[in-house]
């Protein structure tokens, strides 16, 4: 690490002071990724802001519309483990527990899950080029170890995945991001928070500098009868996804009203379809019409060297998971599933 | 060391307290080992990829490397040498005796600290629970089974206090 200067921040107000126009400042909450990051040199500090004396991000409350509100500093084992959540939301509960080990679920923060940043081997390899930490510098990943990288949205410039398994549960829930900086607050739909890498890598999200995520908001609708988190990885616990498949499912007998489905580990941001998701309106729950949709859902998909399996492992995680969600109770959080 | 960008951190360590001069890019698992010479605490990956470094800060375990010493003022930190009580060993020490829950010993003040985190929470009911919410301590030596005997029969007893 380089030797950066600390201060906390105890409201909302004093942290974008305290970024104050530089991008060196940055902010640090949980630390789990800003930490390794910095032992690496991917990132460097002038100065990092402490948030957590923040009092206000730390409580998870009812919204007057039905719906939940995850302040940004509660961590992801709070989050994973609340009773609201585990009843109202256990799509979300699943992902979490999916996620990382439990440590770091003791550490991590809800709005620093959403601004975690890849894995990929060349951008924590300061002695490689990648446009994502070297805009310009090129991607060493395209035509190299690429197992990990991704089939969906990808540029010429940048074929890194988002890691989050957090986040495929709240894009799948549609839930928006509250943030503030200096020019008072807004509100992103989680679609439009994570960004593909088009010629930009170097952007993984549309949070502005001098910006703070303050919350997120959960839609009151949880998917909480019929849901399902299936995530596909090289070891049975603590690794990244190369696929994970969140489905929430509202159904009348078996004919579904709503589907929702997005998928982890295969895309810049977690992916979702919303024509795959209109195709199966009014439609019968059967792997048949779940294929289809994963179809839809691949439609555009693009495999390199090493990662050209996870095509087809993406759209039968998708059937698979869609059937799961029907008998959410034979899942178990974290273990291999039982269907 | 005092400069001009230490910053003065309380930290009560196993019952004791300490005030340190430290700069802001400390980790808790340098400041434990380096200031205080603690070193039960063990550096495998230093990453976060591994739980050597686990400890218990205000009762909660988490990983010493990816945690800034700073950012613990006023806490209540618990490493593997504030486990004993005494000369009486914690339950979960004898249960890894016993069950020859380890080789080279090096994964295992962090799976002792996580261990008793693990069973603390009281989230995990079956063997196969206890395993998946102990993946993020590793022991490459392959204790692991006689690790999980050990937390199942602390965890059975339910004397872990």
């Amino acid at each position: 690490m380089n030797n950066f200067a600390y201060t906390k921040a105890k409201d909302v107000t004093r942290a974008v002071a305290e970024l104050n126009g530089n991008t060196q400042n940055k902010i640090i909450a949980g630390g789990t990724n800003i930490n390794d990051l910095l032992k690496y040199f991917v990132t460097q500090a002038d100065k990092l802001v402490d948030i957590n004396p923040i009092a206000d991000n730390h409580a998870i409350t009812p919204l007057e519309d039905g719906g939940l509100r995850l302040g940004a500093l509660v961590t992801n084992a709070d989050t994973a483990y609340h009773p609201v959540i585990e009843v109202r939301y256990p799509l979300l509960s699943q992902a979490i527990l999916a996620g990382a080990s439990a440590q770091i679920r003791n550490m991590a923060t809800n709005g620093g899950n959403l601004l975690q940043r890849t894995r990929c081997y060349y951008f924590y390899d300061v002695n490689v080029p990648c446009n994502k930490r070297e805009p310009g510098s090129g991607c060493p990943a395209i035509a190299g170890y690429n197992r990990i990288h991704a089939i969906l949205g990808q540029s010429e410039n940048c074929i890194a995945v988002f890691p989050s398994d957090m986040c495929v549960a709240l894009a799948a829930l549609g839930a928006t991001v509250n943030i503030t900086g200096p020019d008072g607050d807004r509100v992103l739909a989680f679609a439009d928070f994570h960004r593909l890498p088009g010629n930009t890598p170097h952007l993984d999200n549309n949070l502005q500098h001098g910006e703070i995520i303050t919350g997120i908001d959960l839609p009151a609708k949880g998917f909480e009868k019929n849901y399902s988190y299936l995530k596909l990885r090289d070891r049975a616990s603590y690794s990244f996804a190369l696929v994970s498949v969140a489905t929430g499912l509202d159904l009348n007998g078996t004919v579904i009203n709503e589907a929702r489905i997005a998928l982890g580990g295969v895309a810049h941001k977690p992916w979702r379809v919303t024509e795959a998701e209109d195709f199966l309106k009014n439609k019968e729950a059967t792997p048949e019409n779940f294929a289809a949709a994963a179809d839809i859902i691949l439609q555009g998909a693009q495999g390199y060297e090493h990662n050209g399996f996870k095509i087809p492992l993406a759209k039968k995680a998708i059937v698979r998971n869609c059937m799961m969600a029907l008998q959410p109770e034979t899942q178990r959080p974290g273990a291999q599933p039982s269907l | 060391m005092k400069t001009n960008n230490t910053h003065t951190t309380s930290l009560r360590v196993n019952g004791k307290d300490y005030r340190l001069d430290i700069l802001p890019w400390v980790s808790l698992l340098d400041a434990l080992r380096e200031k205080l010479n603690l070193t039960g605490t063990k550096k495998g990956c230093d990453h976060g990829q591994c739980g050597a470094c686990t400890v218990l800060v205000d009762g909660k375990r988490v990983l010493s490397c990816l945690t800034l010493a700073v950012m613990k003022d006023g806490c209540e930190i618990t490493t593997i040498e504030g486990i004993a009580k005494n000369e009486e060993l914690h339950p979960l020490q004898k249960a890894f005796i016993e069950h020859d829950a380890f080789q080279c010993g090096y994964c295992t003040p962090g799976q002792i600290c996580s261990g008793i985190g693990m069973l603390k929470e009281g989230r995990a009911r079956t063997r196969e629970e206890v395993a998946e919410l102990m993946s993020g301590n590793l022991c490459r030596c392959g204790a692991s089974k006689g690790i999980i005997d050990a937390l199942m029969e602390v965890k059975e007893g339910g004397n872990y206090e």
